[in-house]
């Protein structure tokens, strides 16, 4: 059972983390980090050969956060599979026991360590949704019927923030009736303003899990708006840590105030601590969620 | 248009290399190679003069009305049919398609001088722009006459993936993204976006495509022919 459906259904305030699978065979240090900030978290995400660079599928990842007692979020992205694959893919997904599934269009192979590779996107992010929704219902995308089906619960990625705003909202509603249950979002810069489109989504019946980045030096803000498609670190906050004497520990104070903002206007956070597991640690249990 | 670039000229010479040849006849194209300067008259000369100067001897050229056209080009080269015979290879200025037609006219071992790079839209003059792909299952009903198949370099037909910046593209930031123009432009004609473009029927683009309008004419005949002598019956 989807322990983060069932907090969602209740209402619960649900923090979710994220592990990568290694780049090789050797899973001990994400399951290290797993056990390190599975306590904390409703649900941890694993990604799929994130930033267009080969690591270990996600799949087999996730059945590996399962087996080591934890729920995970099996991500899955438009961008290495065709119809075929990405089916079948599901269709294991669930009889491996992975219940929650995060569908991403993912980031083009030209910005990845493969840059010669083919981006398949046979389908795009809304349309597979689509076809999980189907798979739900116990048909194949051609309304095939299912020897068994699945029950996931869905979710999709979300920018609020990002402009135009209208055209972004556009586009999460449209997923919303492509089949996603819940959002989760790309970094919260500004809560006010991340608020009032949020309220918009979660109006439309989807739960919106905010996600919270860990700006945790100037050479991550750096990466971030020099390296990251569509995100910025205005001004005052990249101020607020590179003028801190001690950096990370400011950025945790500013993730915490961000939780805590948070709480009351979304349905969850998504932490994003770049590997400082301690540090999303220090944010739930300072943000009063432990 | 089939937009067309140079070749790397050391591979050229290594094509010709490979078989000994020493004689070279150039054959170009009156229409997208010449609008796309890659393989017209003046860029026949200068690849004659570039071959001179590694030391083959060029036996004559010509710049056929349509490379890719297989009746004209025939004609074309048995109108040069003693400049062909004289050479050891054919080096042909056109795109793909042309380079093929070249190979099926003359029985001579036929090369390509050029890239070919896409099907291409002339911005101005000697500025190109790929707009589509031939998909063979055209969405721009729904996309404001916008194809995103090409122009998102992801080619998702819903959008914008979660890169798009301030309107712009997260693979090519320095133009817009294609579905914020597409969701614009609708707005702006005061249409609704569709809920959800469909997958896309990759089946239309079978390689290799064939399409023969011969062919269509008589099956319609045949299905005219059935209709009104299954009025008569
Ligand atoms: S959808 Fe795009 S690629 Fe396909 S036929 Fe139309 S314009 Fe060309
Ligand atoms: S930003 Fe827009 S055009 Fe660029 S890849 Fe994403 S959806 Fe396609």
């Amino acid at each position: 059972m989807s322990k983060l459906r069932d907090a969602l259904d209740v209402g619960q305030f649900v923090v979710t983390g994220e592990v990568a699978p290694p780049h090789g065979t050797d899973l001990g240090a994400m399951l290290a980090s797993v056990d390190r900030i599975a306590p904390y978290c409703h649900a941890i995400n694993v990604t799929d050969n994130q930033g267009a660079t080969l690591h270990l599928s996600s799949l087999a990842a996730s059945r590996a956060v399962l087996e080591a007692g934890s729920e995970p979020i099996f991500q899955q992205t438009c961008r290495d599979r065709n119809r075929l694959a990405l089916q079948s893919d599901l269709l294991a997904a669930w009889t491996l026991g992975l219940e929650n599934v995060l569908i991403v269009t993912g980031d083009d192979p030209r910005g990845g360590d493969h840059p010669k590779a083919k981006g398949v996107f046979d389908l795009d992010s809304t349309q597979l949704l689509e076809v999980a929704r189907g798979l739900n219902e116990g048909v194949d995308m051609n309304g095939a019927p299912l020897d068994g089906g699945c029950d996931f619960l869905l979710g999709a990625a979300a920018f609020p923030e990002a402009e135009p705003s209208d055209i972004q909202l556009e586009r999460a509603l449209q997923k919303i009736e492509a089949g996603a249950r819940f959002f989760q979002t790309q970094a919260v810069m500004d809560v006010d303003v991340f608020a009032e489109r949020a309220a918009v989504l979660r109006e439309a019946g989807a739960k919106v899990i905010a996600g919270v980045l860990l700006l945790k030096s100037a050479r991550v803000i750096r990466f971030i708006n020099e390296r990251l498609a569509g995100l910025m670190v205005p001004e005052h906050l990249a101020k607020r840590i590179t003028e801190s004497p001690n950096p990370l520990e400011e950025a945790v104070e500013l993730a915490t105030e961000q939780v805590v903002a948070l709480r009351d206007v979304v349905d969850g956070v998504h932490i994003m601590p770049l590997g400082a597991d301690e540090a999303l640690v220090s944010i739930v249990e300072g943000a009063g969620l432990a | 248009m089939i937009i067309t670039k140079p070749r790397d000229f050391s591979r050229i010479i290594a094509n010709l290399e490979g078989i000994g040849a020493k004689r070279v006849f150039l054959m170009g194209c009156g229409q997208c190679a010449t609008v796309a300067k890659t393989g017209g008259e003046p860029e026949l000369e200068a690849m004659a003069a570039q071959l001179r100067d590694a030391g083959y001897e060029v036996t004559g050229w010509a710049v056929g009305e349509v490379a890719c056209h297989l009746g004209g080009t025939k004609l074309e080269t048995r109108k040069r049919v003693g400049d062909i015979a004289a050479a050891d290879a054919v080096l042909v200025l056109s795109c793909g398609a042309g380079v093929q037609t070249v190979a099926d006219s003359v029985d001579r071992p036929v090369f390509p001088g050029l890239e070919s790079v896409f099907l291409g839209n002339v911005i101005r003059a000697g500025v190109f722009e790929e707009r589509c792909q031939t998909c063979g299952d055209c969405v721009l009903d729904l996309t404001a006459g916008i194809c995103p198949v090409t122009t998102c370099p992801k080619g998702l037909l819903n959008g914008p993936c979660g890169g798009m910046w301030d309107g712009m593209c997260e693979v090519l930031t320095d133009r817009e993204c294609a579905h914020v123009r597409i969701r614009r432009r609708l707005a702006e004609q005061g249409r609704v976006a569709a809920k959800v473009v469909p997958p896309k029927d990759f089946s239309a683009k079978l390689k290799p495509g064939s399409l023969s309008l011969r062919e269509e004419r008589r099956r319609d005949a045949r299905k005219r022919h059935d209709v009104t002598q299954g009025g008569r019956s």
